[in-house]
């Protein structure tokens, strides 16, 4: 009997009711330190929040009720930690959030139900190829430049950034790629200077990846996404090939084009400055970290709690872009080292769970989707925090599910869709 | 494949290990350093977070209290100065633009609460980590907040720049400091651009900043040091006429006044004869002219709670902004009479008569009377600190004599009061400057102090550029700030 509760859902269920708890108490004192009072009208938000995330276990439940039971509470945690931050700098930020978060789930439920049986997929990894690279093109050539660089178009009253959806596409095209290619990759038939060299044919789309990432680098002046897309590659190829050769090509040719872009555009020049030392300009150019630090530094071990911390000065917030770029040193000074620490084990959970499927699933396009997907979406919280927190230097890119942003959040309901739909695939019942 | 797997899992494993020394890095060991960076804006924020101690009038009246807000869930507070302008350079300002300046910044350890005896710790604490507010001290000043505001009234009457100094002989309790123009210290935070570009800089305190000539009034302390020597009596007498010769250019009196021939030491400060006190001056000598200001406490800044940057030194200035070694050779005969190159500020002057006033014996000027906690317990009554003995008790009786007759029969007969004695002193220092239709301008002095026999008010009134004389437009206001003291 009790066996039998033990399903994946339910469990699901169960880690979904405990980040309710967390929603609850979170914006309870974000209002409680804003108005002095928790409002009836005000939880609205926190039910909402947990009605949407009952409504994607409902759907998980009627379609993919083997799927993983962990990666959709972290996600939701993740979510509920980002939403409650931006609810504390700007409610009317998290009411758009809210409805990031609606149309996220609207794509999670098309991808679930669409691709079901994840490996037909893989006949769509051209399509893939060409959409993402339609997506980045459209971006250089449309796009608007925001801090000097260009990742965002806009489209009526909003601002599409077509990059966060380019990756997830990205990360399909090449496992598609991969799978076909392994063998010529692993074991090329030619050898050249005594190193073994595949055909162009198959190497082409690789070299052109490369290229593409660099394109990105120089002429889009994007730092983060063209490091991400490199990076995710790279994982990739090694989990594909176990080449060395690859990566360390890989590296040698981004090595190369970054130092081309440092000496091309000041703007990349000047980021490694302030990263070198920030303090040297404290009200101008190193405003930005030097503040975030300060916040992190201020949470201490602990932190301030929920809508305590030094986040506003009137109604402006005292790091610009905090709700988007910076959101995690917000969270660091209301959350302190322990809230830190624990969103980034958050990730690394569901890295971990992401890599865990990929071990266990039985075909080189499943395994290199889910190893893929699940690398892009550490990797990116990774370069982030690592930026806020002066460790790299700071490149804008979002913090995955937890910073402001619909083209983020819609982009990653898609990938956190594409894991499920693989664990459903892997966690199937023998025989079936 | 999946070995591969398991390598790059460990990988961002590693970099996520990463992720949380360099948080655990800022977060505890660096955390205290950066919190004490002097551009975190958290420093400000969290004096904000402390209910400052209110400012009160010996009268009683509120002159700084707070005005709270919300901000990021906690209660902050913000300065409120209920009577604007009238004790702004007393109480000065605390504020998030322009840091502190007066009583605010000097007594900013017990507005605070910072600095407090065990109990008002132990009370603090508590606060502390029960998370309520932290509340200050309250400061109580020895200012008469009603003789404040007339006195900057009346500055403000004469249309010109000003300041007025009062304060009790006997303890030194500062009872008036006013200058004028003043500036209102709730818009320091608000617009305080407005307060920098308004003319005439009524952010400097004339009263401790502005230096003046004393130019008569300074016959006082030529006077001590001539009695002191014991070479000179009252009675001793010196050559009249309309000027004399000395090392520079000849000196003549005021309004080509001809003073008697011969005529006395007393009656020469009575009448304010400039050809006798250039004589007493080469008859003292430099030496014991100096040794005489620095008993009144000139050369050196005044010791008083009250910010070093906001005080100049009274002294001989060789040019502009440079105190002279008082050591080299000055025209004595001038600076006997006020002038050549002596500054004093209002302060200074106000504590020369003071001195005189308590028999001889100078006191520390100060501002605090009580230190109290929220709860009402005294936590500190400064006590009256002595600075020295300035002249002997002979000498400030056989002053405070004549210069009650320079009231009653001499040049500053304005300051009489019906039924009190008041002992007082002119002075009408050329500036040299004069105004647009071409009257030569003065830096218009009153010092004096009443009753003369045992003085409660010692004053030192003075107006910049003014057309009248030390008599006219200085000594009403000494009056009215001393009728309004008594």
């Amino acid at each position: 009997m009790i066996a039998a509760l033990r399903t994946a859902r339910n469990r699901e269920l169960v880690n979904l009711v405990l980040v309710s708890l967390l929603v609850v108490t979170g914006f309870g004192a974000v209002f409680v330190a804003r108005e002095n009072a928790v409002e009836s009208s005000s939880l609205s938000y926190a039910a909402l929040f947990i009605a949407l995330y009952l409504a994607a276990h409902v759907v998980l439940r009627l379609t993919l009720r083997n799927a993983d039971p962990y990666l959709l509470p972290l996600a939701a945690l993740l979510t509920a930690v980002g939403l409650i931050e931006i609810y504390r700098i700007d409610p009317e930020l998290a009411r758009d959030q809210g409805l990031w978060i609606v149309l996220g789930l609207v794509l999670f439920t098309a991808v679930v139900v669409a691709f079901r049986d994840v490996r037909r997929l893989e006949q769509l990894r051209y399509t893939c190829g060409v959409a993402a690279v339609i997506l980045l093109a459209a971006t250089a050539v449309l796009g608007t430049e925001v801090n000097g660089a260009r990742l965002w178009i806009r489209a009526g009253g909003y601002q599409i950034q077509p990059g966060e959806f380019a990756k997830v596409l990205l990360v399909v095209f090449v496992a598609g790629y991969l799978r076909a290619n392994r063998e010529v990759l692993t074991h090329p038939a030619r050898r050249l200077l005594g190193v073994g060299l595949p055909a162009l044919r198959h190497l082409l789309p690789l070299l052109s990846m490369w290229g593409a990432a660099l394109v990105l680098l120089v002429a889009v002046n994007d730092l983060g996404s063209s490091l991400l897309y490199f990076s995710i590659l790279l994982a990739m190829v090694y989990l594909a090939t176990g080449r060395w050769l690859y990566v360390g090509g890989g590296v040698a040719v981004f090595a190369v084009g970054a130092l081309a872009a440092v000496q091309a555009a000041p703007h990349v020049q000047d980021r490694i400055d302030i990263w070198l030392d920030p303090w040297r300009t404290p009200q101008t150019t190193g405003y930005q970290i030097v503040q975030s630090l300060y916040s992190i530094a201020d949470g201490g071990v602990f932190g301030t709690g929920f809508g305590r911390g030094f986040v506003l000065v009137g109604d402006r917030t005292v790091i610009p872009d905090a709700h988007t770029d910076f959101i995690f040193s917000v969270i660091a000074t209301e959350t302190g080292l322990a809230g830190a620490a624990g969103l980034l084990l958050v990730y690394l959970a569901f890295v971990y769970r992401g890599m865990k499927l990929a071990s266990l699933a039985d075909d080189g396009f499943t395994k290199l989707l889910a190893a893929g997907l699940s690398f892009a979406l550490g990797f990116q919280a990774f370069v982030i925090v690592a930026g806020v927190t002066k460790l790299l230097p700071l490149t804008g890119i979002t913090l995955p599910f937890v910073s402001y942003g619909g083209s983020s959040i819609v982009a990653n309901f898609g990938l956190l869709a594409l894991l499920l739909c693989v664990s459903n695939h892997v966690n199937r019942p023998a025989g079936t | 494949m999946n070995a591969r797997i398991t390598r790059l899992y460990r990988a961002m494993a590693l970099a996520f290990a990463a992720l949380i020394a360099t948080c655990t890095y800022w977060q505890v060991w660096a955390a205290p350093s950066l919190e004490a960076r002097q551009d975190n804006p958290r420093l400000v924020y969290r004096e904000l977070a402390v209910k400052r101690g209110r400012i009160i009038s010996a009268d009683g009246i509120t002159l700084a209290n707070n005005r709270s807000r919300q901000a990021n869930g906690r209660t902050i507070y913000l300065r409120r100065y209920p009577r604007g302008g009238d004790a702004a350079a007393v109480v000065g300002y605390s504020s998030v633009q322009a840091s502190r300046a007066g009583i605010e910044r000097t007594r900013n350890d017990y507005l605070t609460g910072a600095n407090t005896d065990l109990a008002g710790g132990v009370e603090r604490l508590i606060d502390t980590v029960q998370g309520q507010t932290v509340q200050g001290n309250d400061v109580i000043l020895s200012l008469d907040a009603r003789a404040q505001r007339l006195a900057i009234r009346a500055l403000e009457a004469t249309g010109q720049p000003g300041a007025v100094v009062a304060m009790e002989p006997e303890t030194g309790r500062i009872l008036v400091m006013a200058s004028w123009p003043t500036f209102d210290p709730n818009l320091v935070d608000r617009d305080f651009a407005s307060v920098l570009d308004a003319p005439d800089a009524p952010l400097l305190n004339r009263a401790t900043q502005g230096l003046y000539p004393p130019g008569s009034t300074f016959k006082i302390v030529t006077a001590a040091a001539a009695l002191e020597s014991g070479e000179l009596t009252p009675s001793t007498k010196f050559a009249g006429g309309r000027c004399v010769k000395t090392q520079g250019p000849d000196l003549c009196n005021a309004a080509g006044e001809v003073a008697p021939d011969p005529n006395r030491l007393d009656d020469a400060l009575v009448h304010s004869y400039n050809t006798t006190f250039a004589q007493i001056g080469e008859a003292v000598g430099q030496e014991r002219l100096v040794e005489q200001m620095t008993a009144f406490g000139f050369f050196v800044p005044t010791p008083i709670d009250y910010p070093r940057e906001q005080m100049e030194i009274s002294g001989i200035y060789r040019r502009a902004g440079r105190i002279a070694d008082p050591s080299r050779p000055v025209d004595v005969s001038r600076v006997a009479i006020g002038q050549a190159g002596l500054l004093t500020t209002p302060l200074q002057m106000a504590m020369v008569a003071a001195a005189i006033g308590n028999g001889g014996v100078l006191m520390a000027p100060r501002f605090v009377d009580r230190v109290r906690s929220p709860s009402g317990r005294l936590v500190t009554a400064p006590p009256s600190d002595e600075i020295g003995r300035a002249v002997s008790t002979a000498t400030a009786r056989t002053l405070a004599d004549i210069m009650r007759r320079v009231v009653d029969e001499g040049t500053g007969q304005a300051a009489q009061i019906g039924g009190l004695d008041v002992a007082g002193k002119t002075g009408t220092a050329q500036t040299g400057r004069r105004d647009a239709s071409g009257r030569p301008l003065s830096d218009a002095w009153f010092v004096a102090f009443a009753p003369t026999s045992a003085p409660r008010v010692a004053i030192a009134v003075v107006v910049e550029d003014s057309t009248g004389f030390g008599g006219t437009v200085a000594a009403p206001i000494a009056r009215d700030v001393i009728e309004a003291l008594l």
